[in-house]
C-alpha cells in the first residue's frame, strides 16, 4: 500500500481481462486494476491498523453513450469506486483513463479538466445542498469556481433547471428546505448538468426516494441522457431499478467485480453464484407466487479480512477446496462473450468438479454454469 | 373494517379493535394531524401491512396503538387489545402490556438492543421482568428464542454484544427479545428496510415462519409493495394519515380501486417492468401542516373532478372486505 503512487501507468493487463466487444469499439472510461485499502484508525475492537479492502482490482470500462449500472450489497465498494472515479480520494493502485486519456499523474489529465467531463450525483440529502445556498446559487456554484462571471452562471443555472423540470421564475431563489426531496434530488442533478459533463456517476440517486417520485426522476434521467447524449455509470443497491436503467451490469461482492455482461444476460441467465443468490432474492411482487426458500444463508463476511480465493466461498453452495486456495479470474464464459464471471466453477480446468471440459464448445461451456 | 362483519370473524373476535384513531402532535400554536380517523379489526394469525410512502403516517398508527408517542403527541379513538381499552391505561399498566400482549421490532435493531448487556442478558431480563421466573429459567428461554430465530451456534452468541453481530443476526436478536414473551401482537415498523437483498428474503422468511408457528397476530409497516406481497394476509393503503385502501394482499395488487393505490403500482419498477418510461404520480405528497380541502390526493390525481374537493371521501365498501376512499369508488358501487 503505497498512497502516494496514485497511479501505475506500466500496470500489466491481465491475461484474463475480459474481450468486451461493445465497449472495445469506443470506451468513454477504461479502469484498470483499481485498488483502495482503507486503514483503520481508533479501532475500538482491537483492529488499528488493519485494512478495509474497499475496492480490491476493480476493471471495466464505459462505452459512450451507454448506461453502466454497478450493483451490490452495502459495503461492496460502490461509493468508493465513484469516488475514485472522481478523484475525490487517491487510489492505492490502478489506471484510469477518459477517452484515451490518463487521469491524474504527471503528464495525465488535471482534475479540472476530469470534473468538466464527470459529474457525481449522490443519494438526495440535505446534506449534499448547501443550506444557505439558494438553487440558483448551488447550481451555479461550481461553474463560478470554474472561473465563470456570475451574470453566465446564473442564466446557465436558470437554464439547467429548466431542464429539469424546475421552473426557474419559481424554484432559482429557494432554499433547500423549500423545496420536496424529489425536488431537492432534481437539483443535484442540475448542479452535476451545469458543467456540461459527458459522463455523469450517480450513486444511489434515486434511492432515497418515494416510488411515486422516484418514477419521476427516473424518466428525467433517461430523457436528459437521451436529449444530451450522456454516458451513464448507475450505482445502485436495488436490482430493479438497475435492470430497468442500464445497458450492461457490473455485480459487485467485497471489493471484486464477480460477473459483468449485458443487463438482460446477467439477470436471465446469471452464471456467478452470488449473482444467482442477488437475483432470486428479489421479491416477486406477486403474493400468490412467495418466494420460499432463502436464496443464501447469512450475511456478506467483514471487509477487513476477507475469505481466501472466492471471497464468495463462504456463503457459497458450491465451493471446493479450489475456491479458498486460488482467486477465480473474471472470464467469459456461455454463448456471449461479453458476459462474464468470476467463478471456479465457470471455468475450463480450474480443477471445479462442475467446471466444463477444457477446450469445450462455448455453447457446451454454458451447460457448466452451476445448476 | 368490513371484515368484521364478515360472518367467519364473529366466530372469531379480533385481538385487536381499532376505531376513530387520531393522532395530532402539537407545539407552539401549531397542530400537525398526522393520524386522521383510522378503523380496523385484526385477529390472532393475521399480518396486515400499513403501506405507504414516507410521511403518510404509518409509524404515528402503530405507535399510537400502543401509545408509544412524545408528550406532544394527542391521541384519539378507541383502541381494544385483547379485551383491554388501551386509551384507560395508566403508564404502569402500559409498560406491563408491551412486551407481554404487544411487543415492537424495529428499521434499526439498535432502537431495541442496548449496547452494554449481552444478548442473552436483555432477553433473560425481559423474561424475568415481565413473568417473574428465575435467571436460571430466564435464560433458557433466552436461548430457547435464539435456537428459534435460527441464530447459528446460539449457545455462543448469548454472551454476545449486539455490536459484535451481523446486520442480519442483530435483526434476528432483536426478534428474539420481542418475542421472548410470546405477544399475542407483534408490531414491526420496517424491520427489513434497512437490510440488504440476501439477508431481506431471510428475514422475511423468518417472520413468516414465527407467525405459522406462534400464530401472532402482525402489524407490519412497510413503503415496499414487493415486502407487502411477501408477508401480508391484508393490507392498508395509507395516504396523508389515512387509509384510502384496504383488502386481501393479492386482490389490492391485481385490482386497485383507489387512484393513489393504481399510481403507486404504475411508478414501482418491479422484475417485470418494461424498459422505457415509467408512469410517476405528479407532484408530491401533500404538507400535512397545510392539507388541501377535500380528498387529500385530490391534486395529484388525474381522475379528480370538483367533487373530490369538497369533503373528504367515506372509505366505502367495494365488496366485503374491500374497500376504497373515492368517490369514484363510492358512486360506482351500491351502498
Ligand atoms: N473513509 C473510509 N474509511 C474506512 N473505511 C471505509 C471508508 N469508506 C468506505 N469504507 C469501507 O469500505 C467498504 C466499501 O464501502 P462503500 O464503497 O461505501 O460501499 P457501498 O457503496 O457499496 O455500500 C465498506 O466496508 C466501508 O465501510
Ligand atoms: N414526534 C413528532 N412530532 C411532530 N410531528 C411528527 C412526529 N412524529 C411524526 N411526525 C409527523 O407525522 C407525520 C407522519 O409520520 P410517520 O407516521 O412517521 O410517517 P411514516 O408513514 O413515514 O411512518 C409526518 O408528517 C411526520 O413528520
Ligand atoms: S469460485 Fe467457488 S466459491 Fe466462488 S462462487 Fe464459484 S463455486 Fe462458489
Ligand atoms: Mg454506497
Ligand atoms: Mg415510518
Amino acid at each position: 500500500m503505497k498512497g502516494e503512487i496514485a497511479i501505475q501507468r506500466e500496470h500489466p493487463t491481465p491475461a484474463s481481462e475480459p474481450v468486451d466487444t461493445l465497449s472495445a469499439t469506443r470506451p468513454f472510461l477504461r479502469v484498470q486494476g483499481l485498488k483502495k485499502y482503507f486503514r483503520l484508525r481508533g479501532g475500538s475492537f482491537g483492529l488499528a491498523g488493519a485494512y478495509v479492502q474497499a475496492v480490491d482490482g476493480v476493471s471495466f470500462v464505459v462505452a459512450t453513450g451507454e448506461t453502466l449500472g454497478v450493483v451490490g450489497e452495502s459495503g461492496c465498494g460502490k461509493s468508493t469506486t465513484a469516488r475514485l472515479l472522481m478523484r475525490l480520494i487517491e487510489p492505492d493502485e490502478g489506471q484510469i483513463t477518459l477517452q484515451d486519456r490518463n487521469v491524474g499523474g504527471h503528464n495525465g489529465m488535471s482534475l479540472r479538466t476530469l470534473r468538466r467531463q464527470v459529474q457525481l450525483v449522490f443519494q438526495d440529502s440535505y446534506a449534499s445542498l448547501n443550506p444557505r445556498h439558494t438553487m440558483a446559487e448551488e447550481v451555479g456554484f461550481g461553474l463560478i469556481a470554474q472561473g465563470i462571471k456570475r451574470a453566465e452562471a446564473r442564466r446557465r443555472a436558470n437554464e439547467v433547471l429548466e431542464l429539469v423540470g424546475l421552473e426557474p421564475a419559481i424554484f432559482a431563489d429557494r432554499y433547500p428546505h423549500e423545496l420536496s426531496g424529489g425536488q431537492r434530488q432534481r437539483v443535484n442533478v442540475a448542479r452535476a448538468l451545469a458543467l456540461s459533463p459527458q459522463l455523469l456517476l450517480l450513486d444511489e440517486a434515486v434511492s432515497s426516494l418515494d416510488k411515486s417520485v422516484e418514477a419521476q426522476v427516473l424518466n428525467l434521467l433517461i430523457e436528459i441522457k437521451n436529449r444530451l447524449n450522456l454516458t451513464y455509470v448507475f450505482i445502485s443497491h436495488d436490482l430493479n431499478v438497475v435492470r430497468f436503467i442500464s445497458d450492461r451490469v457490473l455485480v459487485m461482492y467485497l471489493g471484486k467485480v464477480v460477473e459483468t455482461g449485458p443487463v438482460e444476460k446477467v439477470y436471465t441467465a446469471p452464471g456467478h453464484p452470488y449473482t444467482r443468490a442477488l437475483i432470486a432474492s428479489r421479491l416477486s411482487m406477486d403474493p400468490s407466487r412467495r418466494v420460499e426458500a432463502a436464496p443464501v444463508a447469512g450475511d456478506l463476511p467483514s471487509p477487513i479480512n476477507p475469505p481466501s480465493g472466492c471471497r464468495f466461498r463462504t456463503r457459497c453452495p458450491f465451493a471446493e477446496s479450489v475456491c479458498s486456495l486460488r482467486e477465480p479470474p473474471l472470464e467469459a464464459f456461455g454463448d456471449d462473450p461479453a458476459h462474464s464471471a468470476a467463478c471456479h466453477a465457470l471455468i475450463p480446468g480450474s480443477g471445479h468438479s462442475r467446471a466444463p471440459a477444457p477446450g469445450g464448445e462455448p455453447s457446451t461451456r454454458a451447460n457448466g454454469a452451476p445448476k | 373494517m368490513a371484515e368484521s362483519s364478515m360472518p367467519s370473524e364473529k366466530t372469531n373476535p379480533p385481538l385487536l379493535s381499532v376505531r376513530g384513531l387520531t393522532a395530532a402532535f402539537r407545539s407552539e400554536g401549531m397542530s400537525l394531524d398526522a393520524v386522521n380517523g383510522v378503523d380496523f379489526d385484526l385477529t390472532l394469525g393475521k399480518t396486515l401491512c400499513l403501506l405507504g410512502e414516507s410521511g403518510s403516517g404509518k409509524t404515528v398508527t402503530m405507535r399510537s396503538l400502543i401509545r408509544l408517542l412524545p408528550p406532544t403527541a394527542r391521541i384519539g379513538g378507541r383502541i381494544e387489545l385483547d379485551g383491554v381499552d388501551v386509551q384507560s391505561l395508566d403508564d404502569e399498566h402500559l409498560r406491563a402490556i408491551r412486551g407481554t400482549k404487544v411487543s415492537m421490532i424495529f428499521q434499526e435493531p439498535m432502537t431495541a438492543l442496548d449496547p452494554v448487556f449481552t444478548v442473552g442478558h436483555q432477553i433473560a431480563e425481559v423474561v424475568v421482568w415481565h413473568e417473574g421466573v428465575s435467571w436460571s429459567a430466564g435464560r433458557k428461554r433466552a436461548l430457547e428464542m435464539l435456537d428459534l430465530v435460527q441464530v447459528p451456534s446460539a449457545r455462543r452468541r448469548l454472551d454476545s454484544y449486539s455490536h459484535e453481530l451481523s446486520g442480519g443476526l442483530r435483526q434476528r436478536a432483536m426478534i428474539a427479545l420481542a418475542l421472548a414473551c410470546r405477544p399475542k401482537l407483534l408490531l414491526a415498523d420496517e424491520p427489513t428496510t434497512a437490510l440488504d437483498a440476501t439477508v431481506q428474503i431471510q428475514i422475511l422468511l423468518l417472520l413468516r415462519e414465527l407467525q405459522r408457528e406462534l400464530g401472532m397476530a402482525t402489524i407490519f409497516v412497510t413503503h415496499d409493495l414487493g415486502v407487502a406481497c411477501e408477508i401480508a394476509d391484508r393490507v392498508a393503503v395509507m395516504y396523508a394519515g389515512r387509509f384510502v385502501e384496504t383488502g386481501e394482499i393479492g386482490e389490492v395488487i391485481k385490482t386497485p380501486q383507489h387512484p393513489y393505490t393504481i399510481g403507486l403500482l404504475r411508478s414501482t419498477v418491479h422484475a417485470g417492468s418494461e424498459k422505457g418510461r415509467l408512469t410517476p404520480i405528479p407532484g408530491a405528497p401533500p404538507d400535512l401542516l397545510n392539507m388541501p380541502p377535500g380528498c387529500a390526493f385530490a391534486p395529484r390525481c388525474s381522475r379528480a373532478v370538483g367533487a373530490c374537493s369538497d369533503h373528504v371521501p367515506e372509505l366505502a365498501q367495494v365488496k366485503p372486505g374491500r374497500e376504497a376512499r373515492c368517490i369514484l369508488v363510492s358512486e360506482t358501487t351500491p351502498s
